[in-house]
């Protein structure tokens, strides 16, 4: 059966999966990924996810600011961008190293970000990606504006926003999703359902029975996915710019995820949720589940796994040293409010070069 | 040969002609479409640039958020906030997207986005239509703020606007939208943002004003023969030119601001601050100001007990010179 986004009724509370958390491919899709996507997919997935846990030890070492834990969304993160095409825009929020990582941006960037430092943010190896956006849900009509230019522009492309759980009560959630409806723009609205907005359950959220039905009232698609299966995910996507490319609108997708770890590494998730609600989701590990499939199909061992690690860890290692090594250029906090310098910038950097000789 | 035209049509052969001159600048907001804009500052544009012209809906955060993401892509958009006193749902994407993106990612995105609103008062409007809280975003590093006061710099100011390359508030004073007619050329012409304008010279007293205030002293000081005024429309609030106001005082030694907007923290009270910094020398008489009180502006029967009138600015200007 080929999949297609109408024949999911997101009132219905369906949600889309092909690959179980046992690694087994459903028979009745046709999968959108080959051995060699899925061999891609998986290795960056294993990348973030080491990186991820060297950032906690990072900051708990206080060798680098709040950060903010991104495991259990790795496959949310990563296969939907790897539906994506070069030249389509990627509006990310702040939980999407993965992705980020598969579209070309450096770690070292990546994590000279991370340690504090804007540096990081001029990304200018990640092409038509927008920074980091850290007020909740507040990007989601950036993604609207973004791809309603391309129509207007006539262009191919397609543009995918990530946003959480917790934005979809937000204002700009609303307005976002408003306008691409009234637009028809190519836009996809891409909700990581991690089921926590710091200690707030999901069902406090919305009362709504599922986010992707949300769409129905914005007068387009939605979809609710496995969000830690990579060919659902994947599948979606690509349905989504497929249609979006052909001037049929904005997608709503739902990948329903979990956030293993805390917010951020300043709280303590036993404070608010039940560790045994974490157990079953540990269960459901993507990272796991893509493991399990590739070793099924002969293409994975524990060899090539250690070898990974070993190349991660390298690379890793590598690009926390550049990050460390980076200095913070201080004249620039003042260099970019506005393309020139205006004169009372040009007089208060005279100031601080001042100060700073005292 | 040049027309007389007022602010309002003033603004409309701006839009035109930079749409006409740049398929990327497009205009939208609520009722800015077919019907023009509810002061038909947009009036007939539609038909003119169809692809460039939308009626949005209504959601002033949207249109702002949206329009961020238009300017990334390298779009000119001029969106309209209907009036000054419904921008506020909208100050996040302001504040914390359209001031930042150039700084967030080092100088590589930037969004230049131009947000024209109606602001002030003096017009006997609704409550919340007359605003004049042009301070909450001058002390956002990131934005800037204009505010002509004549249909000419209006329409030069607006072009400027189009091209600068960093976000823009643009407020348009609906006290003299219509009421001020003058002679604007028809050509495309611009009017640099970050000067302000010496109106009239004058080596006594320096009177720093902006927006549709700026017609109001005019015509209270015409007839004043005994002070020689200098007059300073300060057009562009963010940056603001504090160099002209400063020299001025310098000369003068006296300072008298008149502002619509209430004055605790307000944009007298910067100018106030850098003239006691940078001219306290020169000073003959501490640097006065003639400003809203800090209350909210009173529903329209109750206006001009808030607005500044002839009669109080040339009591002001009769204590500062005795002083």
């Amino acid at each position: 059966m080929a999949y297609t986004i109408d024949s999911y009724d997101p009132e219905e509370g369906k949600q889309l999966q092909i690959l179980d958390k046992d690694g087994n491919l459903s028979k009745d899709f046709i999968p959108s990924l080959t051995d060699e996507d899925v061999l891609k997919i998986y290795k960056v997935m294993v990348l973030a996810r080491m990186t991820d846990k060297k950032c906690i030890a990072l900051q708990r070492q206080g060798r680098m600011v709040t950060y903010i834990p991104q495991s259990g969304q790795e496959a949310a993160a990563v296969a939907s961008v790897y539906a994506l095409n070069k030249d389509d825009w990627l509006i990310p929020s702040f939980r999407e190293m993965g992705g980020l990582i598969l579209r070309g941006a450096h770690l070292a960037d990546i994590l000279i970000y991370l340690s504090g430092n804007e540096e990081g943010m001029k990304n200018t190896h990640l092409i038509n990606t927008t920074p980091t956006s850290i007020p909740i849900g507040s990007q989601i009509p950036h993604a609207t504006g973004i791809t309603w230019a391309m129509k207007l522009q006539k262009k191919q492309t397609v543009g995918m926003v990530f946003f959480g759980d917790g934005s979809t009560s937000e204002g700009d959630f609303h307005e976002g999703l408003n306008f691409a409806g009234v637009f028809k723009t190519p836009t996809i609205f891409f909700c990581m359902n991690n089921q926590w907005a710091i200690s707030v359950p999901r069902e406090k959220q919305t009362a709504a029975k599922t986010i992707a039905q949300k769409a129905v009232a914005y007068g387009f698609k939605g979809v609710q996915v496995d969000g830690n299966d990579i060919f659902a995910v994947h599948l979606a996507v690509k349905e989504a710019a497929d249609r979006a490319r052909k001037g049929e609108g904005p997608t709503l997708i739902e990948a329903y995820t979990y956030r293993q770890g805390p917010h951020t590494t300043a709280d303590d998730p036993k404070k608010y949720r039940p560790e045994e609600q974490v157990i079953p989701w540990l269960e459901k590990d993507p990272i796991k589940r893509v493991r399990a499939y590739l070793e099924k199909k002969g293409l994975w061992n524990q060899q090539k796994e250690d070898d990974l690690a070993k190349e991660c860890d390298a690379t890793i290692e590598e690009n926390v040293k550049v990050m460390e090594q980076t200095q913070y250029k201080d004249e620039d906090i003042f260099l970019y409010h506005y393309k020139d310098l205006t004169n009372d910038l040009k007089e208060q950097m005279e100031e601080y070069k001042m100060n700073k000789g005292l | 040969m040049m027309a007389v035209l007022t602010m309002v049509q003033a603004l409309n052969q701006a839009l035109d002609q930079a749409m006409e001159k740049d398929k990327s600048v497009v205009c939208y907001g609520e009722d800015v479409g077919l019907d023009g804009g509810v002061f038909r500052v947009t009036d007939g544009l539609i038909k003119k640039h169809p692809e460039q012209v939308f009626d949005s809906p209504l959601a002033e955060c949207g249109i702002v958020g949206t329009a961020i993401g238009m300017g990334i892509m390298g779009m000119k958009p001029v969106v309209e906030i209907q009036f000054f006193g419904f921008i506020y749902p909208a100050m996040n994407q302001l504040i914390s997207h359209a001031a930042r993106i150039r700084n967030r990612t080092r100088g590589s995105m930037h969004c230049p986005i131009v947000v024209r609103t109606p602001a002030h008062g003096g017009v006997k409007a609704l409550e919340h239509h007359s605003e004049s809280t042009e301070a909450m975003f001058v002390h956002i590093p990131g934005l800037k703020v204009v505010m002509p006061s004549t249909p000419y710099d209006a329409k030069g100011l607006m072009l400027s606007a189009i091209e600068d390359e960093d976000p823009i508030i643009f407020l348009e004073p609906t006290k003299v939208y219509r009421s001020l007619k003058e002679e604007v050329p028809e050509g495309y012409y611009t009017v640099p943002i970050g000067k302000a304008n010496i109106i009239q010279e004058g080596n006594d007293l320096t009177i720093v004003t902006w927006g549709a205030y700026v017609k109001d002293v005019m015509d209270t000081i015409r007839d004043i023969k005994d002070v020689s005024i200098e007059l300073i429309d300060l057009r562009t609030l963010s940056p603001m030119d504090a160099e002209t106001v400063i020299n001025s005082v310098k000369k003068t030694g006296r300072l008298l601001i008149v502002q619509e907007a209430c004055r605790t923290c307000s944009i007298s009270s910067e100018l106030m601050a850098r003239t006691i910094e940078k001219a306290y020398l020169n000073l003959k008489a501490p640097p006065m100001r003639l400003a809203g009180y800090d209350i909210i502006m009173p529903l329209p029967a109750g206006e001009k007990y808030y607005l500044v009138n002839d009669k109080m600015i040339k009591h002001n200007i009769k204590k500062i010179m005795e002083y």
